[in-house]
């Protein structure tokens, strides 16, 4: 820890950050801008995550960091060493362990409880962005609660392609006031943000936007009425631990076209595995 | 704080309107009033101000002084230039309607056409995809555009359509109140016939008050119940559209009637 503040951050922007959070919570789904600081990391891998983790850490937290929904992958092992080293907090892998959970583009599949807080990194928190290209024309829509636009895309989805072409970072209604993007999550994970018992945060860097959701607080995904949404989810089981309600990735497995499906939240299909769940892939691996 | 005035039974009153553009006087002491149901010309040459009227009446842009009062369906009187910004957007969005000359300007144009007429509703919270894009199919019948063309985007269409299209757009919302500035500019005059034919049958239909702007004495005639003519930012004569044209009192009135080629 010598050489840093604790969790790297001085505690004057941490404080800004908090005042910010705070702002956040108090408006659900609104955008609270704040002073985004320069991050030893690349705008894109988490700077606005990052630092929300930064401010709210307490020394005897412990962080959970996953990306995809694996604890194992560059992003998720690079932030957590680096909070085990500013701030010497303890680290988990066990999504039941964890205080704080840093994420990008999953919720873990295992139901956050109250006293967890999971941190989101967003890489646009705009959800009308490719819509409407003017920052000032969204404000004032988020203002004026004016949403018609998002439902004009709807249509245009359901015109062309019989369904909504929108997979990830599906936008949500939340607290029936504001639109709110849930950053880059699967849609499947959409009906996990309703009324979750845990604080979620929302930090962008780039864009300089925090927002929150408090726990307990509808979100409802965008729909129609006569064509509700519903979560898509391939029609596998996992390959490992045989799970069939989890978040699949699709893994190439060898030279010869096979693929492979495989829960995408690591931690999940570890415990399944060491509760006696077996899949088809994993056959020939136990009787090595 | 300006008294609302709506004439009785009006729609919406204009008193002693003026607007400056630097030295320029747009607008000098203009009054009208709009009631349920009748089309209301605003003749005069290009200059004369008659845009400049449209968007201070429509509360787009903001009068140096004088006032604009309307009532809305509910019988509510306000004011529409001290009126609070989302009570505005959200007449303009429902009881009223704005028909550009250009309607690339009002549509969106990487958006289908039955995408384009279903806006408005969606915006006014409808979210039955069904009755949406039903709604929007019969509204493109009814503006004479072949509804299997509801899936196709607005640059696909020609001229003719993509304005049939703007006023199926602005319609969709029966909306008491419309704008419409020179609707028939930049089409040839077969296409302007069938616009007008359709504008005048719908109008009718639905009991729409619409103020019309246009240099086309033409339009006027065929279109319009009343007729105000300005010149120099000013009202000059006013009166059915008949009796102005037939009987013109003033010069400049009578100037720009004979003007008019007769083919």
């Amino acid at each position: 820890m010598e050489g840093y503040n604790f969790a790297y951050l001085d505690e004057q922007t941490k404080r800004m950050i908090r005042r910010a959070i705070l702002k956040a919570v108090a408006v659900p789904g609104h955008q609270v801008p704040f002073g985004s600081r320069e991050m030893p990391l690349p705008y894109g891998w988490g700077t606005g995550g990052i630092q929300v983790t930064a401010s709210i850490l307490g020394a005897d937290d412990t962080l959970k960091v996953i990306d995809q929904g694996a604890d194992d992958t560059t992003n998720a092992v690079s932030i957590r060493r680096f909070f085990a080293r500013t701030a010497g907090v303890r680290t988990t892998t066990h999504t039941a362990e964890a205080t704080v959970i840093q994420t990008r583009h999953r919720v873990p599949e295992t139901p956050l409880r109250q006293d967890q807080i999971i941190v989101y990194q967003v890489p646009q928190p705009e959800p009308l962005s490719r819509l409407e290209p003017s920052r000032v024309q969204t404000r004032i829509m988020h203002a004026l609660g004016e949403y018609g636009l998002m439902h004009v895309k709807l249509y245009e989805d359901f015109a062309r392609y019989g369904q909504v072409s929108i997979s990830y970072d599906y936008p949500v209604m939340v607290n029936g006031r504001h639109l709110m993007a849930p950053s880059p999550i699967p849609a499947f994970d959409n009906p996990k943000l309703d009324r979750m018992p845990a604080l979620q945060l929302f930090g962008a860097g780039r864009e300089k936007r925090i927002y929150a959701v408090p726990p307990f607080t509808s979100v409802r995904s965008l729909d129609f009425d006569d064509h509700p949404f519903h979560a898509i989810r391939a029609p596998h089981a996992c390959g490992l631990c045989g799970a069939t309600d989890s978040y699949l990735d699709e893994v190439v497995a060898d030279d010869r076209g096979r693929r492979l499906f495989v829960c995408s939240d690591t931690d999940h299909c570890a415990m399944r595995r060491e509760a006696g769940h077996v899949g088809a892939d994993s056959l020939p691996e136990a009787a090595e | 704080m300006i008294a609302e005035v709506v004439a009785p039974g009006a729609l919406l009153s204009a008193r002693s309107l003026a607007l400056h553009f630097g030295r320029i006087a747009a607008l000098r002491d203009v009054d009208m009033d709009i009631w349920p149901g009748e089309v209301l010309a605003i003749v005069g040459e290009s200059g004369s101000g008659k845009t400049t009227l449209l968007n201070v009446l429509s509360g787009t842009l903001s009068p140096d002084c004088g006032s604009v009062a309307c009532r809305n369906a509910g019988g509510v009187v306000a004011n529409v230039h001290s009126m609070p910004a989302p009570a505005l957007r959200a007449l303009h969005r429902s009881e009223w309607g704005f028909v550009q000359q250009d309607p690339r300007r009002n549509l969106r144009m990487n958006v289908s056409a039955g995408g384009n007429v279903g806006e408005r509703l969606m915006a006014q919270g409808a979210r039955h995809y069904g009755n949406i894009r039903a709604e929007a199919a019969r509204w493109l019948e009814t503006v004479e555009i072949d509804p299997s063309r509801i899936d196709d985007l607005p640059r696909t269409f020609s001229g003719g359509m993509l304005q049939r299209l703007q006023i199926a757009r602005t319609l969709v919302t029966r909306p008491s109140l419309v704008f419409m500035d020179e609707p028939t500019g930049g089409l040839d005059v077969s296409v302007q016939a069938r616009l007008l034919d359709l504008i005048r049958s719908l109008v009718a239909r639905l009991h729409i008050a619409v103020v019309l702007v246009t240099h086309d004495i033409a339009v006027a005639r065929l279109l319009a119940d009343r007729i105000i003519v300005m010149q120099d930012g000013s009202v000059i004569e006013t009166g059915l559209t008949d009796r102005v044209l037939d009987d013109a009192h003033h010069p400049y009135t009578q100037l720009l009637v004979s003007s008019v080629l007769t083919a």
